[in-house]
């Protein structure tokens, strides 16, 4: 069963204007790689050169933090849900 | 555990205020203690704009004693799409005396103080320490940092929301025990990478559902009343019209919040990047008068707008083409290197990298028009509409 990502709307333009993405993979960053590999912009946007995430945008894997757990290295359960959110400003 | 001071020192109520605040009195979780709280909470907010302006007008409402607002802006027509503290009348007026005005309209009892400048470093200090909590409606990210760290530093509770297009963030920072922006978001991302909502648009009712969020909590933290948005950061999104909320940890290695190695202020133009964005002046420009007379001379010349779709559909400037920003290495095939080429948009800052490109392709008579769209607009052709 394949994992979620779901992206704000601010990312989905590099991501084919998706929020919802289908993925596969044993950890939160193969499941972010599996995307990238699809959509690369969204790759640049979602993780730094060194293949690790911005300070600037957090990943929630079933609403828990993945930097409070292993980050990218975090297993993920088939059928799990990792949402991203980026940090905005408007006001 | 309501904030403030203890309950034989808070003031009285008169009539007429019981019964203004009657339908909070018959609340029991409220009541006389909860209104007297109100009445003499001192409130923050940081920003009279989308968010302020229903924080402003239901915390006023709602008996908060007073009321700062720290804001230097003017009522733009732009504005009032969202910004319901303000009226069409008030276009060009100071927000503060705008927000000043509407709230003694909403109720008399609150004292406004209104601050007319940009929180910064040298005055956040001085301004923040008046007040019992913060209400953050700006709209970027120094202000944002500024806000946080002082708080932090103040030991005052910081009601967090910021929205994007659909979306919105909200959560109550620097509770005691709680986390802070900086655990939330450690740094910022560069300049430019994520729009305003002057550069990507918000829907105008999503800080209402925002601003009311920060306004219930504000109203929580002041009368003690429910369980604080403290550790959990709520996110909305309004095209699916779902809210989830996200368990929201306090970092030990934050350093405002944590280590505490942050002791002052510091420059957070500096700490955001703001100042370093890419230097765009050595771009070979042209001003919209020179195409005006250019145009009117009969003088060959392509003119492409790189602009987006539903931007080219607002208006454009006749006998241009489309060749979004978004899709533009596609479309570089379509550009005639022999040919002078006049890229826009609309304000002279997504063309000039559209140059770059194609400069970076090997064309030379490629020029930006300085200001884009709006300054042809404003000084031109006055029937191109501005947005």
């Amino acid at each position: 069963m394949p994992v979620t990502l779901r992206l704000p709307t601010v990312l989905a333009g590099a991501a084919g204007g998706n929020t919802v993405h289908q993925a596969r993979g044993a950890t939160v960053g193969d499941v972010v790689a599996d995307v990238a590999s699809r959509y690369p912009e969204l790759g640049t946007r979602l993780r730094g050169p060194n293949g690790e995430p911005y300070p600037y945008v957090i990943f929630y894997l079933d609403d828990e933090d993945i930097r409070f757990r292993q980050g990218f290295a975090t297993p993920v359960r088939d059928g799990a849900e990792i949402v991203v959110v980026p940090a905005i400003a408007g006001g | 555990m309501a904030i403030g001071r203890d309950v034989s020192k808070l003031p009285g109520l008169g009539n007429d205020e019981i019964l203004r605040y009657s339908r909070h009195l018959i609340i029991p979780e409220v009541g006389m203690e909860g209104q007297r709280r109100l009445k003499d909470a001192r409130v923050l907010m940081v920003g009279a704009g989308g968010l302020g302006s229903p924080i402003g007008l239901y915390l006023a409402a709602a008996g908060v004693g007073r009321l700062g607002i720290v804001e230097f802006d003017t009522v733009d027509v732009t504005n009032l799409q969202r910004q319901v503290l303000h009226g069409t009348r008030d276009v060009g007026r100071k927000k503060v005396e705008s927000a000043r005005d509407r709230i003694r309209d909403v109720n008399p009892h609150v004292e406004v103080v209104p601050h007319e400048a940009w929180l910064t470093s040298e005055n956040a200090l001085q301004i923040i320490g008046q007040y019992d909590l913060v209400v953050d409606g700006t709209d970027n990210f120094p202000t944002r940092y500024l806000v946080n760290d002082a708080c932090v530093l103040l030991g005052k509770p910081n009601v967090y929301g910021s929205i994007f297009r659909f979306e919105g963030q909200s959560t109550v920072f620097c509770a005691a025990d709680g986390p802070c922006y900086r655990c939330l978001y450690p740094e910022p991302p560069p300049p430019g990478l994520v729009p305003s909502c002057a550069e990507g648009g918000v829907l105008g009712i999503l800080p209402g559902l925002i601003g009311l969020v920060q306004a219930t909590e504000a109203v929580k933290l002041v009368t003690g009343v429910g369980r604080p948005l403290v550790g959990r950061l709520l996110l909305l999104d309004a095209l699916a019209m779902q809210f989830r909320t996200m368990t929201l940890r306090k970092d030990p290695a934050c350093p405002a919040c944590g280590t505490r190695e942050i002791q002052a202020l510091v420059d957070y133009q500096q700490f955001c990047g703001v100042g370093r964005e890419e230097d765009l002046s050595g771009i070979p420009a042209i001003s919209v008068s020179e195409l005006d007379a250019r145009r009117r001379g009969g003088s060959p010349l392509d003119l492409v707008d790189v602009r987006e779709r539903h931007e080219w559909e607002i208006g454009r400037i006749a006998g241009a083409r489309l060749a979004p920003l978004s899709s533009f290495a596609e479309a570089l095939r379509s550009f005639d290197s022999a040919r002078d080429t006049v890229l826009y948009c609309k304000s002279g800052v997504r063309s000039a990298k559209a140059v770059q490109q194609l400069q970076a392709a090997g064309f030379r008579r490629v020029w930006n028009l300085e200001g884009g769209i709006l300054r042809w607009s404003e000084e031109i052709d006055p029937t191109v509409p501005r947005y």
